[in-house]
């Protein structure tokens, strides 16, 4: 393993494979706020350039926390396929790139070598891409994954309905439902954060989702993102979800400062399963985001990116339905403007569907970022380009509970519309019903909640 | 006319921008200028400074956090709660010393927080609590500002409870948003659990006047109590 590279005249020496992985992140402001990111564009074009030849071994060999004390690493190493890993081991990231970007390498080729690949060794790959490189991949990786309905699906663009509200008014929420499913709006799940993290609120807004769901017979899920463990308990008073939400980070330290363990994921995910309303076999909802391992002092001097990819690792053993980063969320800290955010997103995007992850992203951003909703737009259009599963659909992208901006319903119906998208099949057939939709694009009835009352 | 109203139920349920309609898929020109200029006033209160004028008008004086600016202070949390030797210095020599309750402001993530809920708040506090025999130190403005220089100030200053007021992360409802951070003993290794956080209060959300009241008494059973944050909910 060779840690040293001379570039144009001067000599680079690194320490370690953490120290080459974090010089040879894009320049995100989170990594520089932990002290690890390169001193210069040149140190990180050195960084790149060493990373080229180090082989998947090198990378897998020198996880981001030891294997002894971190559940996280424990899971992404043990879930590795050894027989796939014996025959690629000896690539360097440098040949992994240029595999993954050949003509001749298919998206089933890449999502099988892939599980024999650590998340830190996707991460590795994905320094050497550029962001065009990061959409090629990205794109020709077709994931699906069956909660009630199947996402994935060729020129499926899903999106999940935000329908948020202050205090989690029960006709408030009911409100922003039916506006967004009248723009046709909520396939991937009719999901809303809660302003109170009780059973209570957990069941009562289960209840008025379940209902909208089953009065008006929509094909889709339902999920409200309490804490993981206030969903096993409103599940235990006979109460019903399709979706099991959790937020995860890429350490088991970061993880615990979030109130997760295994035993809790595992029995969650078991219990959603038997009891939940769900048909199919995929039931649980993921939220993650470069930043938050730091935000909790347990990156272990690791670049986000890789320990966001450490979550896709975490994610994949529990076979989600839906996974995304909510890439503008932590805020200017960890992801600072409009070009951080194009690109935490496009590595976010890819390294997800790497993991074999049906993947999403909440195309968001803070007002103490700088950026604004232009850049949502032009973000949301890359990653529907690049067979991003779903993005967010809020009320002209306004959340009024979390104080940030993301996706509008009117922003999903464009995208798909500017490139040829649909909705998942059945709910685009529910759609044509109400004439929401007619012949593949909004219809007469488009915007008009009132045709539900 | 029945069509109208069910859409107004729907409307007056949420603060959520719905009933908006739509052109081709895209956005009213009402709607579309409505949202930029939200956007652009929560932006805005994120990037202004609070103009110096405003300081002098509160009557307080001014110091600075290590931050130059306010790249560092979104980028740099670290520094964002550090002061210079001579800044202590300053705020030391200009400050009443050992004060029961040490209340200050800070820009934060809201510049315009300062000018609209400061003075009816802070009199409302003062008053509030000098009226109960509480002796309040003397306030200042922290430009830069973020709520762990209560950790420095505490000590400083000998304050036995601390009470930042500070700028909120701008939402599109309201631009001048702030909280009070409220500590007891207050230091550099105090752990997050340990604030009591009064937040929301604006005119949009809890008015100043309102507000003060509500903070006058939790500072007092901080004080009686003789913890604050997590602690302090175990007494309810």
């Amino acid at each position: 393993m060779y840690l040293q590279t001379i570039l144009l005249g001067r000599t680079y020496q690194f320490q370690t494979v953490k120290e080459v992985l974090a010089k040879a992140s894009e320049v995100k402001s989170g990594d520089s706020l932990a002290g690890i990111a390169a001193g210069d564009k040149l140190e990180r074009v050195a960084a790149k350039t060493v990373l080229a030849e180090l082989l998947v071994s090198d990378i897998r060999n020198h996880p981001a926390v030891p294997y002894e004390e971190d559940f996280v690493t424990r899971i992404i190493q043990d879930d590795v396929d050894e027989k796939i890993y014996e025959k690629i081991k000896n690539w360097t990231i440098a040949e992994l790139r240029e595999w993954m970007l050949s003509s001749e390498t298919t998206g089933e080729q890449i999502l099988e070598v892939c599980r024999g690949l650590t998340s830190e060794v996707i991460a590795a790959v994905m320094k050497l891409m550029g962001n065009l490189d990061l959409m090629m991949v990205s794109s020709r990786l077709h994931i699906t994954a069956t909660c009630n309905t199947t996402i994935g699906g060729k020129d499926i663009f899903a999106s999940r309905l935000q329908p948020n509200h202050p205090i989690d008014d029960i006709k408030g929420v009911a409100a922003s439902t039916l506006e967004g499913l009248s723009y046709g709006i909520g396939d991937a799940v009719l999901g809303l954060n809660p302003a109170v993290d009780t059973v209570d609120s957990t069941v009562a807004i289960w209840k008025l989702l379940g209902d909208i769901r089953d009065r008006y017979e929509i094909p889709t899920q339902t999920c409200v993102l309490s804490h993981i463990t206030t969903q096993m308990k409103a599940l235990q008073t006979g109460a019903k979800a399709d979706l099991c939400f959790q937020s995860l980070a890429g350490s088991q330290k970061a993880c615990e400062a979030f109130g997760i363990s295994p035993d809790i994921l595992g029995e969650a995910y078991d219990m959603f399963l038997r009891d939940g309303s769900a048909k199919g076999k995929n039931v649980m909802y993921f939220e993650t985001g470069q930043g938050s391992e730091l935000s909790s002092g347990a990156n272990f001097n690791t670049d986000q990116g890789v320990m966001e990819c450490r979550c896709y690792g975490l994610a994949r053993h529990y076979h989600p339905f839906l996974v995304n980063t909510v890439v503008g969320f932590m805020g200017p800290e960890y992801v600072y403007d409009t070009k951080q955010l194009i690109r935490a997103a496009l590595e976010d995007v890819c390294g997800g569907h790497l993991h074999g992850l049906p993947m999403g992203c909440d195309v968001c951003y803070t007002n103490h970022m700088l950026t604004d909703q232009n850049d949502v737009e032009s973000l949301a259009t890359l990653l529907a380009a690049t067979g991003c599963h779903y993005v967010m659909g809020l009320p002209q992208g306004d959340d009024v509970m979390l104080m940030y901006q993301s996706t509008g319903f009117h922003d999903v119906a464009a995208l798909r519309e500017l490139l040829h998208k649909h909705p998942i099949p059945e709910f685009e057939k529910w759609l044509e019903k109400w004439q929401i939709y007619e012949n593949g694009k909004l219809g007469r009835n488009a915007g008009n909640p009132e045709i539900f009352l | 006319m029945e069509d109208n109203s069910k859409i107004e139920q729907l409307k007056k349920a949420t603060p959520a921008r719905i009933g908006i309609g739509h052109v081709g898929t895209r956005y009213k020109t009402r709607a579309y200028l409505d949202f930029l200029a939200a956007q652009a006033a929560a932006s805005d209160a994120v990037f202004n400074e609070v103009p110096e004028t405003v300081v002098e008008q509160l009557g307080t004086f001014e110091i600075q956090t290590k931050c130059q600016d306010k790249y560092e202070m979104l980028t740099r949390p670290d520094l964002g709660r550090l002061f210079s030797d001579e800044t202590k210095a300053y705020l030391k020599a200009h400050c009443i010393q050992h004060p029961k309750v040490q209340i200050y402001f800070g820009d934060g993530l809201s510049s315009p927080s300062i000018e609209a809920n400061i003075p009816d708040l802070f009199a409302t506090m003062k008053a509030g609590l000098e009226d109960d025999g509480i002796s309040v130190g003397t306030p200042f403005f922290v430009r830069y500002c973020r709520v762990n220089t209560a950790r420095e100030i505490a000590p400083l200053l000998d304050a036995e409870v601390i009470c930042v007021l500070i700028g909120e992360r701008p939402g599109l409802i309201t631009d001048e948003s702030m909280s009070a951070y409220i500590a007891y003993h207050a230091r550099p290794d105090m752990l997050e659990s340990e604030y009591t956080v009064v937040a929301n209060i604006s005119r949009k959300g809890i008015p100043p006047v309102e507000a003060a009241a509500h903070i006058v008494d939790t500072i007092e059973r901080i004080l009686k109590f003789q913890c604050s944050g997590v602690e302090l909910g175990k007494f309810v």
